[in-house]
């Protein structure tokens, strides 16, 4: 019969013993447990970044760009030809089936100045169905209306670095800005969404109506030009066929000739960030593994130990043995003793882990987020580890002669 | 009842590519509550009989009845029970594990037959006391005189309520005083509590406190004597 207390209190003594070698042991456990989870903290982290930025771009979204220009065989790049207009985006919204909503932009850089203070941001002119594209709420006041739009009023949504830069301490709401030297009435604050997927400040920017813009602050010959069309299809699922719906419409539109190539571009964020989302994960799995290797190198030290272990203790195994010892009460000693070493080890790892995430998070400024299946994983793995790399020594130790064991010196 | 029985016991070890006859055909029976001592050269082949006897080795041929049951065909586990009921083991070198309280060595043996904590320890007190080292049981072998280890495990022999103690060269490692000492326990044990117990020794006056003296020479038995 085996008597599990009495074994665990003799490998626990055995371990007390040496104590320096069992800390040492357990070192390599603690730094595999540690890095496994610390490894998959930064990963998860590095995912949960990136779909909070597809998130903060507003889902669905299909970017319609106008075409590259060509001047004697030198292409320009996507947008330098100005062929998008209102038209284009009204029929969109109106002819796609997958379409859920379309926001016009007319953007350009502009000096805005309040006071004594200016800067120097991003100006876009767009509709009302701007807030709902991007997903994007405002912190205060109000948004503009179609009927803005339609009067070309001189109103402003502000981003929130656009309100720290000007503002300071003071509400913006209802202050006159100046933006290309126009006065502009602020009647709302876009809440702060941060870093864009691409790493620019989304909050540095402002929003006017979109014929405001034109007509006011980045007027063309062309009247109803835009630069970029912001697409929202009904569902992820709606993507593809929103995608080719806006294709097919500005090329019958645009008057392409079936042999011609397009004079526009549609790109499809959210499959971007989905690829992006999808090399996070693989990210992930690859420090995961990375540091599953040292936790394996761990184990390797507990097998080694175990084994120095059990030849120093040969004698105790033969005397045990002469005393009525079976095979697995000697098995158990030892996979106890490695289990013990393994346990603690984990324990103590689970605590540096955290630690460590939070260090990174801190200093290095990641998003780590430690989950509980990442815990419950690398404890697992190190018990596996301990009883793994245990039961060779303990395999070894019980299948020693008890008489050789007796001699041994 | 015979207690032992050894026929025709041979033991033959491999040395590389060299066969060993340590045993060539021993037989012989021990009765309950002797005291035999067993004597012989170095290589003569005692100490193979005897841990044959203990239970520690199986012979090449031969049969061994221990109160009357035939361990031959006994695997490993079931020796080692044999040896954890039946069977106590004194040491030359004493044999204690180190770094470990003396009650707790009393204690070991009974860690591999299920009795509690408490049994455990009012057991390994008694037999302690029986050995006349009530007072000692928190001291560490290191911290003990030779005489008094040799004490401590005869009280983990003595524990499980053996029948036999086997004891090899029990005084090997002792001065004359605390050898007649240690003898004087064993025939004690023998006289009061009929346990039986064999023993190897060299030495002649040592050999004296036995009732019975078998000698060894080259794997046989050459005499057998009882006083």
């Amino acid at each position: 019969m085996i008597n599990i207390p009495s074994t665990l209190k003799i490998s626990l003594r055995a371990l007390r013993v040496n104590k320096m070698r069992s800390a040492l042991t357990m070192l390599g456990v603690i730094i595999g447990v540690g890095a496994v989870i610390a490894m998959l903290a930064v990963g998860t982290g590095a995912s949960r970044q990136i779909e909070q930025q597809i998130s903060s771009m507003g889902s669905n979204l299909l970017m319609v760009l106008p075409g590259a220009t060509s001047a004697g065989g030198v292409r320009m790049g996507a947008g330098t030809q100005s062929t998008l207009t209102m038209e284009d985006a009204e029929a969109i919204l109106k002819e796609s089936s997958a379409v859920s909503d379309v926001a016009p932009v007319l953007s350009g850089v502009a000096q805005v100045v309040y006071g004594n203070q200016n800067w120097a941001t991003g100006v876009t002119g767009t509709t009302p169905s701007m807030l709902n594209v991007r997903e994007w709420p405002l912190s205060a006041g109000r948004p503009f209306t179609e009927q803005d739009v339609k009067s070309a009023t001189k109103v402003c949504l502000l981003g929130q670095t656009v309100v720290d830069n000007l503002f300071g301490g003071i509400d913006p709401v209802g202050q006159i800005i100046r933006i290309k030297k126009i006065p502009f009435t602020v009647i709302g604050v876009l809440g702060s969404k941060g870093q864009s997927p691409t790493g620019q400040d989304q909050d540095d920017t402002i929003y006017v109506p979109v014929t405001t813009a034109q007509k006011k602050l980045f007027g063309t010959t062309r009247p109803r030009m835009l630069r970029i069309i912001m697409v929202k299809a009904k569902s992820t699922e709606d993507l593809p066929a929103a995608e080719k719906q806006v294709n097919e419409l500005l090329r019958q539109r645009h008057r392409i000739g079936p042999r011609d190539d397009n004079d526009f571009t549609v790109k499809n964020l959210t499959q971007m960030m989905q690829a992006a989302e999808e090399s996070a994960k693989v990210m992930r799995l690859l420090l995961g593994a990375i540091a599953s290797v040292s936790l394996l190198v761990g184990g390797i030290g507990i097998m080694n130990i175990m084994l120095v272990s059990v030849t120093e203790r040969t004698r105790e195994i033969g005397i045990r043995m002469a005393i009525g010892a079976k095979t697995w009460d000697i098995r158990l000693q030892f996979i106890i003793e490695a289990l013990t070493l393994s346990f603690i080890g984990g324990v103590i790892g689970i605590i540096a882990g955290i630690s460590t995430s939070h260090i990174l998070a801190i200093f290095a400024g990641w998003t780590t987020i430690v989950s509980p299946l990442s815990i419950l994983l690398a404890f697992g793995f190190s018990g596996l580890v301990g009883i793994f790399f245990g039961f060779y020594p303990a395999y070894k130790a019980s299948l020693l002669d008890p008489i050789d064991a007796l001699r041994y010196e | 009842m015979r207690l032992i029985e050894a026929m025709e016991i041979t033991k033959v070890y491999r040395l590389g590519d060299i066969d060993v006859n340590a045993l060539n055909g021993v037989s012989s029976t021990i009765e309950k509550g002797e005291f035999v001592a067993i004597m012989g050269p170095s290589g003569s082949g005692k100490s193979t009989f005897m841990n044959i006897l203990g239970c520690l080795d199986k012979p090449t041929s031969g049969e061994y009845l221990l109160e009357g049951i035939n361990i031959g065909n006994f695997q490993r586990d079931e020796l080692a029970e044999v040896r954890n009921k039946k069977i106590g083991f004194v040491f030359q070198g004493f044999n204690l594990l180190s770094r470990t309280s003396a009650l707790e060595n009393v204690e070991l043996p009974m860690l591999y037959n299920g009795l509690s904590a408490k049994e455990r320890r009012d057991m390994a007190m008694a037999a302690l006391k029986s050995v006349g080292l009530e007072g000692r049981e928190g001291h560490h072998p290191n911290q003990l005189s030779g005489g008094q280890q040799q004490r401590v495990a005869i009280a983990r022999a003595l524990v499980n309520n053996a029948s036999i103690i086997f004891a090899d060269e029990p005084t090997g490692n002792l001065d004359t005083k605390t050898s007649a000492e240690i003898m004087g326990l064993f025939a004690k044990l023998n006289a009061e509590s009929n346990i039986t117990i064999i023993f190897v020794t060299h030495e002649a006056d040592i050999a004296a406190y036995s009732r019975r003296i078998i000698r060894f020479l080259d794997g046989r038995i050459v005499s057998d004597e009882t006083k």
